[in-house]
């Protein structure tokens, strides 16, 4: 059929035909943009296939204007005189796969087409109670707080604005701890929290508190007994995140909210890697405080949310001091167009939940089925069934992981969380789950996220494939397993 | 409004995946295609006139949603798409 040769001839030809006639109505409030047709398009760089084809129409209209503003050039240079697509694993020039979704996840077209006319026309305070400028921007606000509230099971007014996921753990925290603090002092945690909640806790600790870090099993679960066994008189919050974003661990959070129910203890969560991904409920979960994330859920970056139970109330010390915004909670100019696009990412996450999940399933599946049935001796990180499937971290013995990344530079992997890439120790959540520090060494965490093809999954497995098996051709510690030499009996000599 | 006929939610289907093609990222392209070939696929079989009157007006709605991007503000260098596609 026409239409499926059209498909096909479109996996083809990735750049539009149209170039400069295809632009669309600039967004309202954009001014015209002054750059004639050929600056505008011609400075970025065309897929090479098409360059040929494009050019030439761009240059034949020189007198047409495309509507908005001219792009920056890519970083990379932006020569759009590359030569055509002739790939190699040297193209420093090209740009990378994004296989790594814990860190961040791209916009959703649908988010950004919600974000822009608050970014454009619709620029009122939404605090400003006195014009239309405020009317309509807190109209939008409470639209995206009902619509967030809405993806957790919660009510709109227990949705508190935060500048993102770190805001809201901080909040959390030190929030309900400072506030009970007379009378409760003890803090339970685990060994596998993100950093921010960690040095909170730290920070808690010098202020006078008693924290527990609870360890995990081998499969980076927590043991409920030992949480059960944790438990103090004056305990006055648990905290445990939802999915690890090293890991892709799930906890049970269900059998967590029960038991801390039942001691009547505050229970909070750090869902920054789990909403929008799996169902969540705090009612059916027995969550107090949740912790939310914009930018994980294909939302803008520097907006989160925290969600405080008001029944049975939870109360907070807020750590920001002001104008009494955000229930006195969190004071501070919300950012309407930040919040608008959080409200959108959350409310497309419920209505793709199931699609993408059951997608991103069968690609994760696809990639470690195949990388383990080429290559011998790697260990997947962390349990196997209980996970959220799209974070997947693999252990390749033999091999360094430094250098896996480096020679897998056309796609964007990470060997561990952002926050702690830059030091050199092994992760802390490698640590934890019991890892041996050489294979913690060689650990790379592959994100499957909504916009990842499955090319994309295919190319990564066998470059990844390629790579492993050069650099164990390379490593002499791969010849002594090859030869049936136990590494660990060696005795290595003191120079 | 009149029910929405067979040819004219096949006009939108072509609509939007003509609009799709559009996207100056690969990642966008390839999902908004895809997504629109599928939720298409399984809505396919859906007789209750008030549910198609409903889909189709989400449809249109995404339609206009797709349109009004400015497609090339996602256009970042997709030659590396070239080495995907070289690749196989």
């Amino acid at each position: 059929m026409l239409l499926w040769r059209r498909l096909a001839a479109l996996r083809a030809a990735p750049a539009p035909r149209r170039l400069s006639a295809a632009a669309p109505r600039p967004a309202p409030g954009q001014a015209p943009a002054p750059a004639p047709g050929k600056a505008a398009v011609g400075a970025e760089p065309l897929s090479g296939r098409a360059a040929a084809a494009a050019e030439p129409e761009a240059r034949a209209r020189p007198g047409r204007r495309s509507a908005g503003p001219p792009l920056p050039p890519a970083p990379d240079g932006g020569s759009s005189s590359l030569p055509s697509g002739r790939s190699g694993d040297g193209g420093g020039a090209l740009r990378p796969l994004y296989m790594d979704v814990q860190a961040t996840t791209p916009l959703d077209p649908r988010v950004l087409d919600s974000m822009l006319p608050y970014l454009t026309a619709y620029y009122g305070n939404p605090h400003s109670r006195t014009h239309a400028y405020g009317w309509e921007s807190e109209a939008a606000m409470e639209k995206a707080r009902q619509q967030v509230a809405d993806l957790i099971g919660a009510d709109s007014r227990e949705i508190i604005f935060t500048s993102g996921a770190t805001e809201s753990n901080n909040m959390a925290i030190k929030g309900v701890a400072r506030f009970y603090k007379s009378r409760k002092k003890h803090i339970i945690t685990t060994q596998t929290e993100h950093k921010c909640v960690l040095d909170s806790c730290r920070s808690l600790e010098a202020e006078g508190f008693r924290v527990t870090y609870l360890p995990v099993k081998k499969n980076g679960l927590i043991d409920l007994k030992e949480l059960e066994a944790a438990f103090q008189p004056d305990t006055t919050l648990v905290s445990v995140m939802t999915v690890n974003n090293e890991i892709g661990v799930k906890q049970p959070i269900h059998d967590i909210g029960e038991i801390c129910r039942a001691h009547k203890v505050f229970f909070h969560t750090d869902a920054a890697q789990a909403i929008g991904k799996i169902p969540m409920d705090v009612n059916d979960m027995k969550i107090d405080l949740m912790s939310i994330s914009a930018h994980k859920i294909y939302g803008p970056k520097g907006v989160g949310a925290i969600y405080v139970r008001r029944r049975p109330r939870v109360r907070l010390e807020p750590l920001q001091s002001g104008g009494g915004q955000e229930r006195g909670l969190r004071s501070g100019t919300v950012p309407t167009p930040l919040a608008v696009g959080l409200g959108a990412a959350c409310e497309v996450a419920q209505q793709e939940m199931e699609y993408d999940h059951k997608r991103i399933s069968q690609l994760a599946e696809r990639l470690v089925t195949k990388i383990m049935s080429e290559v011998p001796d790697v260990v997947m990180n962390g349990d196997r069934e209980h996970r959220y499937p799209g974070c997947i971290n693999l252990s390749f013995a033999y091999v360094e992981g430094e250098s896996l990344l480096m020679a897998l530079k056309d796609v964007a992997l990470s060997s561990g969380s952002a926050c702690t890439s830059a030091s050199l120790e092994p992760s802390y959540v490698l640590r934890a789950i019991g890892t041996d520090e050489d294979l913690a060494h060689s650990s790379i965490r592959f994100g499957i996220g909504r916009f990842t093809t499955e090319e994309e999954v295919d190319y990564t497995v066998q470059k990844c494939i390629q790579h492993v098996k050069r650099l164990r051709e390379m490593s002499p510690l791969w010849e002594m397993v090859q030869d049936g030499i136990d590494l660990k009996s060696i005795k290595w000599t003191q120079h | 409004m009149a029910a929405s006929s067979r040819a004219q939610v096949l006009r939108l289907y072509r609509a939007l995946l003509r609009e799709s093609q559009r996207f100056g990222g690969y990642n966008y392209r390839m999902y908004a295609i895809r997504r629109i070939r599928d939720a298409f696929r399984e809505n396919k079989n859906i007789k209750d006139s008030e549910k198609i009157e409903e889909l189709v007006n989400k449809a249109k709605a995404n339609l206009e949603v797709i349109h009004r991007q400015d497609h090339r503000l996602w256009l970042f260098s997709p030659r590396w798409a070239c080495t995907l596609l070289n690749y196989f």
